[in-house]
């Protein structure tokens, strides 16, 4: 693409994902709602998507509230984080064969960079509060984050080395003969344990944890401030279900229909994974997490990397 | 660990299928909920058969709410019935229990299904005699109190109630 068209698709991508962000906000709450027999919000508008409007408008208007026993500047500045590192972070993925951003020898990585980026923001926003429930958030999100971080890294190296490139592109392309979800079934799991534990949502959601930290780390936000958050926190849904889409399940291929169009029904299907899982799935206790995480995770994540490595060379040698 | 693993699918499999069962909601203000004949809420004041009060402000009521918020004053009138000069109640603290029901002697006061009552200013929620008498009897149709007690009102002595004896003349030593 020219720079100029690159410029009007980031601007329309960033529209999209900010729509659509908010507009996920109303279709989880709708199906939490199906889920536990109810409807949800389905009063203004049709479906109850003005819902969407009146959100917004009732945080627009709130109160833009810095308490004065935090750190100012750390405390305005952390919401933005992670909206900015979920933002960035979809610079490199492909939504069709010409339709993407940045196509870098390193895509993965960068992805893997972003996502880390964004736990920043949850810490800092802990830490700046000044609040006992904040820290706790934070220390958790902390601890959360290093031990996940670990294997969600490692957990995509056995895509990276069927396909032997980091590029996102490349991956997806590697994909037409076979989508990744069978050879790499282990991956995936580990992968979208670890993705959830990262965007800190149910049933990983320990930082917030309503019922024992009232909201965790942003119990002192308000406003926009704590939009931001949650704006985050669903890019960093729909940034998880985009990759799932990209690494696993063959990206925009697939036959008949456009590859945007595929590539949209396979990151709304995974979208629609995620609200159910936190519909069904309760969450742990803290140990429970981290032996999980250790005990679990980590050595389901190198057999699967040895095993993978062994049977790429192994293929190489036939 | 294999087991709990294999819960986790299953329930995630559970929920999953309640995409198909039926929304419990009743979408309140368009589909309204069923409500027994003796459902309990807005208290309302009724009448006798003809017509009168029949609150004869014995306070009984006042006495049996729990969280006391009936407030009356007894008069007499001219024909030697009672009532309550006022008669109010506070329904921001009423909790519908229906103890005042089943106190008063004389069935006036009653429960009726209705309980969509909302006020945006509390003071609202107090109602006086004018807001709480009806016109009917209620749920009981042909009683009236004082045709069944001893008390002397004009039209009616001693003794001429409804299955009343005859006063006894306790000066006399006639058997
Ligand atoms: S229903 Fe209960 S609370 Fe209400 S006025 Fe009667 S006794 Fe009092
Ligand atoms: S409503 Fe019934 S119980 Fe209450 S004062 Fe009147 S007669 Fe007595």
């Amino acid at each position: 693409m020219s720079v100029g068209a690159t410029i009007v698709f980031s601007l329309v991508l960033l529209l999209a994902i900010v729509g659509g962000a908010a507009v996920l906000t109303w279709f989880e709450r709708r199906l939490l709602g199906i889920w536990q027999d109810r409807y949800g919000p389905n009063r203004l508008g049709p479906f109850g998507i003005l819902q969407v409007l009146a959100d917004m408008l009732k945080l627009l208007t709130k109160h833009d509230w810095v308490p004065p026993f935090s750190d100012k500047v750390v405390f305005i500045f952390a919401p933005t984080a992670i909206v900015v590192a979920m933002m960035l972070g979809f610079a490199v993925v492909p939504f069709s064969p010409e339709l993407y951003i940045l196509d870098i020898n390193i895509g993965l990585l960068f992805f893997l960079g972003m996502t880390s980026l964004a736990v920043y923001s949850v810490l800092l926003g802990g830490l700046a509060s000044n609040n006992k429930y904040a820290l706790l958030g934070g220390l958790r999100s902390a601890a959360q984050m290093v031990s996940y971080e670990v294997f969600m890294g490692l957990s995509l190296m056995g895509v990276v080395m069927l396909t032997g490139s980091f590029s996102l592109r490349d991956i997806v392309e590697a994909q037409r003969d076979g989508w990744y979800c069978i050879p790499q079934a282990l991956g995936l799991y580990v992968f979208i344990i670890a993705g959830i534990a990262e965007s800190h949502r149910l049933p990983f959601d320990l930082p917030e944890a309503e019922h024992e930290l009232t909201a965790g780390f942003h119990t002192e936000y308000g406003g926009m401030k704590f939009t931001m958050f949650m704006l985050g926190e669903y890019c960093g849904l729909i940034l998880l279900s985009c990759m799932i889409t990209t690494l696993f399940f063959g990206g925009w291929l697939g036959p008949v229909l456009p590859p945007i169009v595929w590539f949209c029904l396979k990151t709304f299907f995974f979208i629609c994974f995620f609200i159910l899982l936190r519909a069904a799935i309760p969450r742990p206790r803290y140990d429970q997490l981290m032996s999980l995480g250790w005990k679990v995770m980590l050595p389901l994540t190198l057999i699967n990397l040895v095993a993978t490595g062994a049977i790429a060379l192994w293929m190489q040698g036939a | 660990m294999y087991e709990s693993f294999i819960s986790q699918l299953r329930t995630i499999w559970q929920v999953l299928l309640h995409s198909f069962t039926k929304a419990e909601t009743v979408q309140y203000p368009e589909e309204q909920p069923y409500l027994a004949p003796r459902y309990r809420g807005r208290i309302v004041l009724t009448r006798d058969p003809d017509g009168d009060e029949r609150c004869v402000a014995c306070n009984l009521c006042a006495v049996a709410c729990p969280p006391d918020c009936i407030a009356l004053q007894q008069g007499v009138r001219e024909d030697g019935r009672w009532y309550p000069e006022f008669f109010r109640i506070n329904f921001s603290r009423c909790i519908m229990c229906g103890m005042c029901e089943e106190a008063c002697p004389t069935n006036a006061i009653q429960l009726t299904p209705d309980f969509e009552m909302c006020e945006y200013d509390r003071q609202s929620m107090v109602y006086e005699k004018e807001h709480l008498l009806i016109d009917g009897p209620g749920k009981y149709h042909d009683y009236n109190f004082y045709r069944v007690s001893g008390l002397k009102i004009d039209g009616k002595d001693k003794g001429e109630a409804l299955n009343e004896a005859e006063p006894v003349d306790v000066k006399s030593l006639l058997p």
